[in-house]
Parts: C-alpha cells; sequence; structure tokens
C-alpha cells in the first residue's frame, strides 16, 4: 500500500462539495461566556490560553471589573467574541437581572468555572442554577462547559473521586434547572438539537420531553495540562469547516505514511484537528493531545525568555526528531495561523518525502487562515505534485 | 523520637524507601562499570595519600558508589529536592510530602551509579540521646554532604548546626565536599538572595577560622525547586565526582571551536544534570534551553517512542518498495533531534550518547544549512565520548527491540 502514496492523494485533495465552499467563505463569530465566581480562575485560564501567560504570572491578575469583552481571532475564520464576566456578587446579580438579554443572548459557549477550594458550595450551585435558566431562557442551543477548577489543591490520590461527586452534583443541578425553565415554556420543550455532534453528554436521549442536555464536565488546572484538554474540546466544535480539516489530514496522513497528524492553532497550541493511522491507534497514552499542547506551549515560553524576543511573537520554525529504527517526527509552521506535527514510522527516505510533501500540501488548506476567495485556491493547489515515492 | 534506629542494632539506619517513591531502573552499563573502576581507583589513592580513614570494607552494596547526603533543617527542602531531581516530582506536588522519618536511600544508576541519602531534619546524628550513629556508614564514601537552608526562614540555628557538622566532619572525613544550598530562594529579590549569601558565608567562615579550620571545601548556591538552579546546583556537586572531568570538557570545548556551537553540554537525560560543558563562560539562560530542550525530547519519546508496533505495521514497512529492515532505512540507530528557533534562525540541537547520556548544543546564527558537516563532526565526537566511558555497541540487528537509549522511567 505505501508504495505509491501519490496514487492516494492525486485525485481531488479535497473532496469537498460546493456547499463546504461556500462556507469556507465565511467568518464565523461565537459569543462565548465565561462566568464563576470571583477568584475561581476565568481570567487566568483565559491569560494562558490566548496571550502566553505562564501559570506563575496569572497571581498578579486583578478581579475582572464587570465584564471584560475580547475578540480572539481563532484560525482566520472563526473569532471568539469572549465575555470574561466579573464574578464579584454584585456583578453577578447585575448580570441576572438588567444586563439578563444582553448577556444571555445569542450564547454560542458557556462557560462555567467552580472553584474546588470554595467553602460554600451550596451557595456556588444556587449562583449557578440562576445562571443556567438564564442561558436557557435566552439561548437554549448553548453549549455547557463546566470546569471544576484549581484541581491542583487537592491531594492527587483523591482527585478522581472529589472530581466525580462534584461532577455528579453540577449534573443534577443542571439538569433540575433546565428542566423548570421548561416547565414555564412547555412549547418550546419539544425542540430538538439538529447539530449531529456526537458530544458524549451522559443525560442526552434518554428523556424525550426534556432536550438533550449539552453539558460536559472537566477537572483543571492551569498548573498542568489538564487546561488544555478542557479548552481544546471548547473549541473543537466551534471551528467552523472541521469536517473538510479532517478529510484533508486523512488524505495527507495517508499519502505521507504518517501514524498520526496534529494541527495546532498558532497562539494557543490547541489541537484544532488530528489524525490517527490504525497503528497510531494503537498509542496508550489517551491524554497526548493536551499533552503536546502543554508541551509546545512551554517550549514556546522557553524559547522566548531565551531570545528576550515576546511571547506572542513566532517562536520556532522546524522541528525534527528521529529516534533511531523507532519512529521519527516532525513539527513546522503551517499555514499562517497553525503549526502542524507529524509522527512517523522511521526511515530515511520516508521522512524526507514526507517533509517534501507536507510542504507542498500547504495549499489544500489554505483556508484555515482566511475567508477563501475562489475554490482555484483551495483546491488546485496541485499538491501532488511534489509526492515522492521512497525511492525517487 | 529517634525513629531511624532501628530493631537490629548492628545497621545504623533504616534502609527501606519510602512507599510512594518510584524506584529507578537498575541497569548497569560498561560505562558505569568503568566509571566505578576509575572512581574506586581514586579513592584508594587520595586516602593513601592522606591517611584519611577508609572506609569499613564490609558493606559491599555501597562501595564505589559516590554518595550526596541531604542533611538540614526540618522542612527545609530536602526531600523536596530530592524527589524533584531524582523523580521528577512536579514542584507544586511538593507541597503534600510528609516530613521525613528515617534516613531515606536511593540508588540512582546513570552513567555513574549515585546514592542519594535523605535525612530527617529532625534528628541531629551528632548528638542523638537515644542512639549512636556509625559515622564511617554514612561519610564513609567520598562524595558531598549537601546542607539546605531555608532562606525564607530564619536560618541562625541552620547555620550552628551546620558549623557543628563541619567541624565534626573536618578531622575524620576531609574529603567531603560540603555544599551549602541556600534554598527556597524563589520569591526573594536579587539583592536579598546576594544579602543572604553574604551572611551565610561570613558566618560560616569566621567560626571555622575561630576553631582554626582553614580551606575546608565549602560551597555555595542558590537554589529553588522551581526553576532551573536546583538542577545547576546539582550539576555542579556532581562535577566534582567525575574522574578525568577534564577531558571530557576538552572535548566538548573542541567540538564548540569546530563546529561554531555557541555551548555545548553533555547531559544526564534522566536528571537533567549536565556533567559537562565546554570552556565558554557559565550562562544559565543556555543552560535552561538545553534542558528544557531534554525535557521535550523525554516527553516525545515517552508519547510516541515508548510502546512496541505491531508486526504488521513493521511488516508493510519492511516490504516494497522499501525492502530492507528498518534498522537498515534509518541515518542513525541514536535519537538525534534539531529545531530552529525563530529568532537569527539559531539551531539548537540534540544527540544521544548513550543510554544516559546526550549531547545537546545551541549553533550560531545560520548554522542550519551546514547540519551535513556538523552531523559528522558530532558523530566524531560522539564516537569519543563513548570510547572515554567505554561503551560497547548494541549488538548489530538486534530487531524489535528497538533503540537502546531514551527511554522513558516510567515505563522501562
Ligand atoms: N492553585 C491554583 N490557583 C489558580 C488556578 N487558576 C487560577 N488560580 C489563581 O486564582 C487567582 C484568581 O484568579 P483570576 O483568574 O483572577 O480569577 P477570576 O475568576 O478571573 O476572578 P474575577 O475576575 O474576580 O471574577 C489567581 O491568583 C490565580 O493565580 C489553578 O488552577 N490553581
Ligand atoms: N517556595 C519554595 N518552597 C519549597 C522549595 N523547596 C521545598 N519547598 C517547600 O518546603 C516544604 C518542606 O519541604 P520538605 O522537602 O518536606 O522538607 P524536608 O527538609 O524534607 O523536611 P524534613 O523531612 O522534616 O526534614 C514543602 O512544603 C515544600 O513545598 C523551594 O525551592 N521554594
Ligand atoms: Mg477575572
Ligand atoms: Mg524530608
Amino acid at each position: 500500500m505505501g508504495a505509491s502514496p501519490a496514487a492516494v492523494a492525486g485525485g481531488d485533495p479535497m473532496g469537498v462539495s460546493a456547499a463546504a465552499h461556500a462556507q469556507l467563505k465565511k467568518v464565523k463569530k461565537q459569543k462565548v461566556l465565561l462566568m464563576g465566581k470571583s477568584g475561581s480562575g476565568k481570567s487566568s485560564m483565559r491569560s494562558i490560553i490566548f496571550s502566553n501567560y505562564l501559570a506563575r504570572d496569572t497571581r498578579r491578575l486583578g478581579a475582572t471589573i464587570d465584564i471584560d469583552l475580547s475578540h480572539v481571532k481563532f484560525l482566520g475564520n472563526l473569532t471568539l467574541n469572549l465575555w470574561d464576566c466579573g464574578g464579584q456578587e454584585a456583578f453577578m446579580e447585575n448580570y441576572l437581572s438588567q444586563q439578563r438579554a444582553h448577556v444571555f443572548s445569542n450564547v454560542g459557549v458557556l462557560i462555567y468555572v467552580f472553584d474546588i477550594e470554595s467553602r460554600d458550595v451550596e451557595r456556588d450551585l444556587a449562583t449557578y442554577v440562576n445562571i443556567i435558566s438564564a442561558l436557557v431562557q435566552y439561548s437554549r442551543e448553548a453549549k455547557i462547559f463546566v470546569l471544576i477548577h484549581k484541581m491542583d489543591l487537592i491531594q492527587p490520590m483523591t482527585r478522581e473521586d472529589v472530581f466525580d461527586h462534584r461532577a455528579t452534583l453540577v449534573r443534577r443541578k443542571t439538569a433540575e434547572a433546565v428542566a423548570i425553565v421548561h416547565k414555564q415554556k412547555p412549547e418550546q420543550g419539544q425542540q430538538q438539537q439538529s447539530s449531529p455532534s456526537p458530544t458524549p453528554t451522559p443525560s442526552s436521549s434518554t428523556t424525550t420531553t426534556e432536550p438533550p442536555l449539552n453539558l460536559q464536565l472537566f477537572a483543571t488546572s492551569i498548573w498542568d495540562q489538564s487546561l488544555y484538554k478542557a479548552w481544546a474540546s471548547i473549541i473543537h466544535d466551534l471551528v467552523p469547516n472541521l469536517a473538510v480539516i479532517e478529510t484533508q489530514l486523512a488524505s495527507l496522513g495517508l499519502a505521507i505514511d504518517a501514524d498520526e497528524i496534529l494541527l495546532f492553532e498558532r497562539t494557543s497550541f490547541l489541537v484544532v484537528s488530528k489524525w490517527t493511522s490504525p497503528e497510531g491507534e494503537r498509542n496508550p497514552y489517551g491524554d497526548r493531545f493536551e499533552r503536546m499542547s502543554n508541551i509546545l506551549k512551554s517550549w514556546k515560553h522557553t524559547c522566548s525568555k531565551y531570545t528576550g524576543t515576546p511571547r506572542n511573537a513566532e517562536q520556532f520554525s522546524d522541528f525534527e526528531y528521529k529516534m533511531g529504527a523507532t519512529f521519527s517526527m516532525f513539527a513546522t509552521k503551517f499555514t499562517t495561523n497553525t503549526y502542524i506535527l507529524v509522527c512517523m514510522p522511521p526511515g530515511e527516505a520516508r521522512f524526507n518525502s514526507a517533509k517534501l510533501n507536507v510542504a507542498a500540501a500547504r495549499p489544500w488548506f489554505k483556508f484555515l487562515d482566511g475567508p477563501v476567495v475562489s475554490a482555484q485556491q483551495a483546491g488546485g493547489g496541485g499538491a501532488a505534485a511534489g509526492m515522492g515515492t521512497p525511492d525517487s | 523520637m529517634s525513629s531511624a534506629s532501628t530493631e537490629d542494632g548492628d545497621v545504623p539506619v533504616d534502609t527501606s524507601s519510602g512507599p510512594s517513591r518510584p524506584r529507578p531502573i537498575r541497569y548497569i552499563s560498561p560505562a558505569a562499570l568503568n566509571l566505578h573502576r576509575v572512581y574506586e581507583q581514586n579513592r584508594q589513592r587520595l586516602q593513601k595519600k592522606d591517611g584519611a580513614k577508609v572506609p569499613d570494607p564490609t558493606a559491599p552494596q555501597t562501595k564505589g558508589k559516590p554518595r550526596l547526603l541531604l542533611m538540614g533543617q526540618r522542612r527545609s527542602g530536602k526531600s523536596s529536592i530530592s524527589s524533584v531531581v531524582f523523580h521528577k516530582l512536579p514542584p507544586s506536588e511538593t507541597l503534600f510530602l510528609e516530613s521525613t522519618a528515617r534516613i531515606q536511600k536511593d540508588s540512582l544508576s546513570s552513567f555513574m551509579e549515585f546514592q542519594v541519602w535523605d535525612f530527617p531534619g529532625q534528628i541531629d546524628i551528632f548528638d542523638n540521646p537515644n542512639f549512636t550513629f556509625d559515622m564511617d556508614a554514612i561519610f564513609g564514601e567520598i562524595g558531598a554532604l549537601i546542607w539546605v537552608i531555608d532562606a525564607q526562614d530564619d536560618y541562625l540555628e541552620a547555620v550552628a548546626r551546620l558549623n557543628a557538622t563541619i567541624l565534626h566532619l573536618h578531622r575524620s572525613y576531609p574529603h567531603i565536599n560540603i555544599e551549602v544550598f541556600i534554598h527556597k530562594v524563589d520569591g526573594l529579590s536579587d539583592d536579598y538572595r546576594l544579602d543572604i549569601q553574604r551572611d551565610v558565608t561570613i558566618r560560616i567562615q569566621d567560626e571555622l577560622s575561630d576553631q582554626g579550620v582553614e580551606n575546608a571545601p565549602v560551597n555555595f548556591h542558590l537554589t529553588s525547586i522551581y526553576n532551573h538552579s536546583i538542577f545547576e546546583a546539582f550539576s555542579k556537586v556532581i562535577q566534582k565526582l567525575i574522574p578525568r572531568l577534564g577531558q571530557l570538557e576538552a572535548m566538548l570545548t573542541n567540538l564548540c571551536r569546530t563546529c561554531r556551537f555557541e555551548k555545548a553540554y553533555l547531559f544526564d537525560v534522566n536528571t537533567k544534570i549536565y556533567i559537562a560543558t565546554d570552556s565558554t563562560p557559565e550562562d544559565m539562560a543556555s543552560y535552561e534551553i538545553c534542558s528544557d530542550y531534554v525535557d521535550v525530547i523525554i516527553d516525545f519519546t515517552e508519547v510516541y517512542g515508548s510502546w512496541p508496533r505491531s508486526d504488521q505495521w513493521r511488516a508493510r514497512l519492511e516490504g516494497e518498495p522499501w525492502a530492507q529492515p528498518l534498522e537498515g532505512q534509518v541515518a542513525c540507530e541514536w535519537a538525534e533531534s534539531g529545531m530552529v528557533l525563530a529568532d537569527a534562525r539559531r539551531p539548537i540541537m540534540l544527540r544521544e550518547v548513550d543510554r544516559f547520556l546526550a549531547l545537546v548544543a545551541i549553533m550560531k546564527e545560520g548554522s542550519y544549512e551546514k547540519m551535513p558537516q556538523i552531523n559528522m563532526n558530532i558523530d566524531v565526537v560522539v564516537k569519543g565520548l563513548t570510547e572515554f566511558f567505554e561503551i560497547t555497541k548494541p549488538k548489530e540487528g538486534a530487531g524489535g527491540v528497538g533503540p537502546p537509549g531514551l527511554v522513558s522511567p516510567g515505563l522501562g
């Protein structure tokens, strides 16, 4: 099979329908609410993920006053309108009353952060229920991500139990809050979720009278990779044209005989998309994607410290690692907004031709850098031309 | 109170390790054996020359292993240091360490074998009403005494105990290096750090010269587990225990000259301690970036290189059109890596030397284009290094088991 990789990618590299092409032209905007009690760590995580803060830098952050609004450009065709909502009680009350419609309409995603160390769990949950009610009232399709945060402060041995316990509680409260809102407005209760995304929400699908609960929970800490796992899930569903990206990564992966390909957004180093070969699926490290984000991001900090260039600046271009006859890998700046990491079987010829082919495949992925102007540009890259066979 | 004494009167200290400590993999490489020999010769020569106390020959399992003793007040950070440096515990998790009740002995097999003994701060081995410690069993091997002082705390008592310890040791064990770690300096300003260092140094030197002790081998290091300083300090401590260090340094200096490297380090991969560097001035920044690069490589190795691939995978890759075993398809059987920093396109490179050691270097601007020649030079130096350590190459065609090096410790 590996004999003529060119054949695999030789056809239309995209296999993209006309409808998908039309979609490539849009810049998607998403309203993302970041809420939770004051001091729970909302601004900290935002600064780490999107502004290259180090975890320890967040100690200097002051409390957020009212709402801190930022527009994060994520890839060329997605803008996150991030509403970092200061969590002091007075502000929270205000969001729920005067600003209710303003804050809770048109929300794509709510990220709610619980501080695991908080003493007053009952009260935290009561506030949370109020927020959920407002959200369901104004944006019933919004996805809910609950982060049980600062898990580093819990003894490592008991982390899992503590999280499970809290997660059960939050799930129940969420279901209750949603049920109450729907009882108030029964005529809307039948509405079906149209998105086919396979989100593993435990409480979905069982009942027909209540809408599926679009809730995902994560245990997080700014001191380890868990933050990247949560945020990669959050952005994953927001990225436009995900199907196109995935199809193209797959054809690239097959063409170059890779075992795994990861595509990172260049500032956050969150994994945007990935492809894994059947052999690669045997990798026992299920946490490797967030781990890679964490490694590369902290490497970026190291470089910035060494070179004295700003953290947001580009810090490295090409990376190669060949581990004898076990495996080889490379990472490189891919499109303007992305880095690509490729894990390969060993072999000098295979490695060199893969590098050439990845460079040649760049035009296929141009749409990641902005709305596509013409179909030619996206599809006509002639990527297959550069494909080399191992004996060439 | 004297929890270090044991049922068995002959054994001075408890040899059991704490329950939660991961055990290092045991493996004695030819390099390690060779180093033992050299080390042993060195030790005997020194002892003959100076007539210092000869260690008890009835302790065979500890023979020829340099010993690092971690001592100091309670909660000064000894167990944290040992866990972070030798067991990769994330620094923030040292908050959960319990106070040490018994001496924790760790044997570390690396390019040479070390013992690290972590003492309980609450026990004074020189002045213990319940138990008399066998001093030879503790100090009988040449090594280093690392005295940890908490710089964020009142350190007068720590300094007084350190002085007493130095005076006790001076007569019988003059070859033990005393390394003072002025510790937990994270969160202290640069000025304040230097003030403390000056103050501690003066207090020790004054006391020693009052007691008529001159030239005691006492060195000072500013350390913290929250940055690279603790690894740097250990590097310096361990370099003093390496026989023929000068020869290693000369090799690296030569490499830097021929390849136009800015700085080169020979790393012990598992601990990120550097055992030698070239002769250019010390530079914390380049140590940091090289050490972090080792970290990156270790992580990638664990994630992608530590699990066995299937037979079908190998069969396919060795079939047509390659028609060659994977071992024959690679250019180098050891791990090698390079990365170009965006700033001035300055490359950084890593090359595995053996199971334990890796060469890491920062190159000068624009040298990425000359990689082929550089690689040839590196091959030569690596050969020199392996000769230095007298490493026998693994047998050709030992297929299926993967290369010998960079095995992640967790999976070994
Ligand atoms: N231990 C630990 N501390 C954290 C973590 N995340 C954030 N913190 C700390 O929590 C404190 C408060 O963080 P912020 O991000 O300012 O909190 P906030 O949720 O934005 O607070 P408001 O703006 O008042 O709503 C900072 O000192 C952070 O360093 C974490 O995962 N673990
Ligand atoms: N800020 C800071 N804290 C540290 C550092 N090293 C250790 N600590 C903290 O110091 C405390 C005590 O550390 P231990 O390592 O248990 O101290 P010890 O010297 O082994 O204490 P005993 O076993 O009782 O003798 C822990 O809470 C560590 O987190 C450091 O470099 N900086
Ligand atoms: Mg805030
Ligand atoms: Mg201890």
